[in-house]
């Protein structure tokens, strides 16, 4: 019982990085159509960030500014976003009459281009992060079994992280432009709403977010040039099994399916890594749609 | 008129090659030109993106190589095994993609490839992260020895040759331009009767049946199953290729084919250089080189005639 509520856990952590992963995804694609296929990179992105902040700034540009891990979790996101804006002012933004393809095989390319960089000076198989804070050492004790604190945290800051764009997208005024911009961009601009800003903000945001997962993975999973190489396929078959019709099926999917995975490697570890793939097989045969998607 | 002269000038390289260049280097082209050319029956003319194609290539690999190596398959055999492998993987799989559309489309292939790069990885027969290694390439019908580099290299000619075209065929034939009228717009094909899921589903198989046929040979050729050729990466590679020579022209997959190869090939010494370049060499594309070489030869040689 307690093998399998650790492994529960430790599902849920993987869990909240594929939903913060699948969040991010689902908001860029509600407004640009476009499947951001460098969010994996973006993931990888921000975990580098924090570790060169925190370790190599020195040592590299003769800057004696050491960025801690609570500040990683503030200036990743904001650079990764700023990226994002970047990519999607001077390069998406030329793509939207064409092909929805050619948005996904942009961002390819661009993930190439990302991970070629980084693997050019690290090493692969990862660096380990040293910036993980005192506070957050240790272990607590939830009564049945003892869990690393930082885990926990990271499960907790992810969740309110997941659910606080949920209610702000569901139920502020902010929110409920942005959805009419989904729903009917030309309508929305014709009340005087800025849409082409809107449409670079939400891609900034969504980009902050995976860079925001790659902070807080860093501590926990080392930091690699392919970190989000391959789980960011995994975040792809998360989105076709919820569905990309809602935030909340993309928040939920991601848990769920972090905890089934982690469930699998109890009861038969080698399928683990493949689980989610099959559900999304079974998924497709009986709901093409998705669990949360709309059929359109 | 073009093509024919095309295509003169790709058989007259194709059959001199080996005088001038490395067979085994021109071998390794002409598996991704096959293979990028099954890519593009299904992207330039379907108008479907796959990207999975690396587990029809890797898939069909793995099993000419097992076949061949512990069942004694002869190569010809061995290389249909995997081809044939390829194609009930290609019907299963295009089953259930086609049941989502565009992106949709592109993230499940994704998604079913990477089962398959899994097994690649976890199944006993596969030697896992080392690949199956010391495949024979054994005799011809018995009699030619394959170990010879030109037998092999005019073999493998041959099998480009034949999916070459194949796809030719299939894409100047009545069921090719049911193709490109459901790439041109879907609804009207569907409206005008045509059952757009069974082509498209047929499409899909061909192109992986000809994709495995591709992976087939090269494991013949190099002796060797790699799991590199089953990851994700792989099916961006061919992708890249098929863009750069020209997304829906017959010839276009060839060049970019040999193009790319040949680019990666130079710049090996450089190590994840080859990535960011090939990256960069990807957004171009994407942003200003839509056409790739071909399609812009072709615009220029028709303006020239208008």
């Amino acid at each position: 019982m307690q093998v399998i509520m650790a492994q529960a856990l430790l599902g849920l952590n993987v869990g909240v990085f594929y939903a913060m992963l699948s969040l991010g995804l689902a908001v860029i694609f509600g407004l640009l159509n476009i499947i951001n296929f460098a969010h994996g990179a973006m993931y990888m992105l921000g975990a580098f960030i924090a570790l060169i902040g925190y370790s190599l700034l020195e040592q590299w540009f003769g800057i004696s500014l050491q960025i801690g891990f609570w500040a990683s979790l503030l200036v990743a996101p904001v650079i990764v976003g700023i990226l994002g804006v970047l990519i999607e002012r001077l390069m998406l933004k030329r793509l939207y009459e064409l092909d929805h393809i050619y948005g996904l095989l942009l961002t390819f390319g661009i993930t190439l281009i990302l991970q070629g960089l980084f693997a050019n000076y690290f090493n692969v198989s990862g660096t380990p992060y040293p910036g993980q804070p005192e506070a957050l050492s240790g272990v607590v004790n939830l009564g049945f079994m003892y869990f690393p604190t930082y885990r926990l945290f990271a499960i907790v800051f992810s969740l309110v992280v997941c659910f606080a764009t949920w209610w702000a997208i569901e139920h502020t005024k902010l929110g409920s432009r942005l959805r009419a911009g989904v729903e009917n961009p030309d309508l929305t601009q014709a009340f005087g709403l800025n849409v082409p800003l809107m449409v670079t903000l939400t891609f900034a945001f969504g980009a902050g977010l995976a860079g925001l997962a790659g902070v807080l993975a860093a501590p926990i999973y080392s930091v690699s040039p392919l970190m989000g190489a391959d789980l960011i396929i995994v975040v792809f078959a998360v989105v076709v099994i919820g569905g990309m019709g809602s935030i909340m099926g993309a928040i939920l999917s991601g848990l769920a399916l972090g905890l089934v995975e982690g469930l699998t490697k109890v009861f038969y570890p080698p399928a683990a890594s493949t689980v989610i793939f099959f559900l999304m097989v079974l998924v497709l045969l009986f709901r093409p749609a998705g669990l949360f998607g709309k059929e359109k | 008129m073009t093509n024919r002269i095309l295509f003169i000038i790709m058989l007259v390289a194709g059959l001199t090659a080996p005088l001038f260049a490395y067979p085994v280097f021109v071998m390794d082209l002409l598996c991704f030109a096959l293979f990028a050319c099954a890519f593009n029956l299904l992207l330039g003319y379907a108008g479907l993106l796959s990207f999975g194609h690396a587990a029809f290539f890797g898939g069909a690999a793995y099993i000419t190589g097992y076949v061949t190596k512990e069942w004694g398959f002869s190569p010809l055999l061995g290389i249909l095994a995997g081809a044939g492998f390829a194609t009930v993987l290609g019907a299963a799989f295009g089953f259930l993609a086609i049941r989502r559309q565009g992106i949709y489309f592109a993230m499940v292939t994704l998604a079913l490839a990477q089962i398959i790069y899994f097994l690649a990885l976890q199944m006993p027969f596969t030697g896992g992260e080392n690949g199956l290694q010391g495949i024979p390439r054994g005799n011809l019908f018995g009699l030619i020895d394959l170990n010879n580099s030109l037998a092999m290299y005019y073999f493998v000619f041959a099998i480009f040759l034949i999916g070459f075209g194949i796809i030719y065929r299939t894409i100047n034939s009545p069921f090719g331009e049911v193709l490109q009228a459901i790439r041109e717009n879907e609804s009207r094909a569907l409206s005008l009767g045509y059952d757009v899921d069974h082509f498209k589903l047929l499409a899909f198989v061909i192109s992986a049946t000809l994709a495995g046929l591709a992976g087939a040979t090269k494991a013949i050729i190099f002796q060797f199953a790699a799991l590199t050729s089953a990851h994700w990466q792989t099916s961006g590679e061919v992708i890249l290729m098929t863009l750069v020579g020209g997304l829906g022209t017959i010839f276009g997959p060839v060049v970019g084919a040999i193009t790319v190869g040949a680019l990666s090939h130079e710049l090996s010494a450089y190590g994840s250089w080859v990535q960011v370049i090939l990256g960069t060499i990807f957004v171009v594309c994407v942003m200003v080189f839509r056409r790739g070489i071909i399609g812009e030869l072709q615009r220029l040689v028709s303006r020239k005639r208008g």
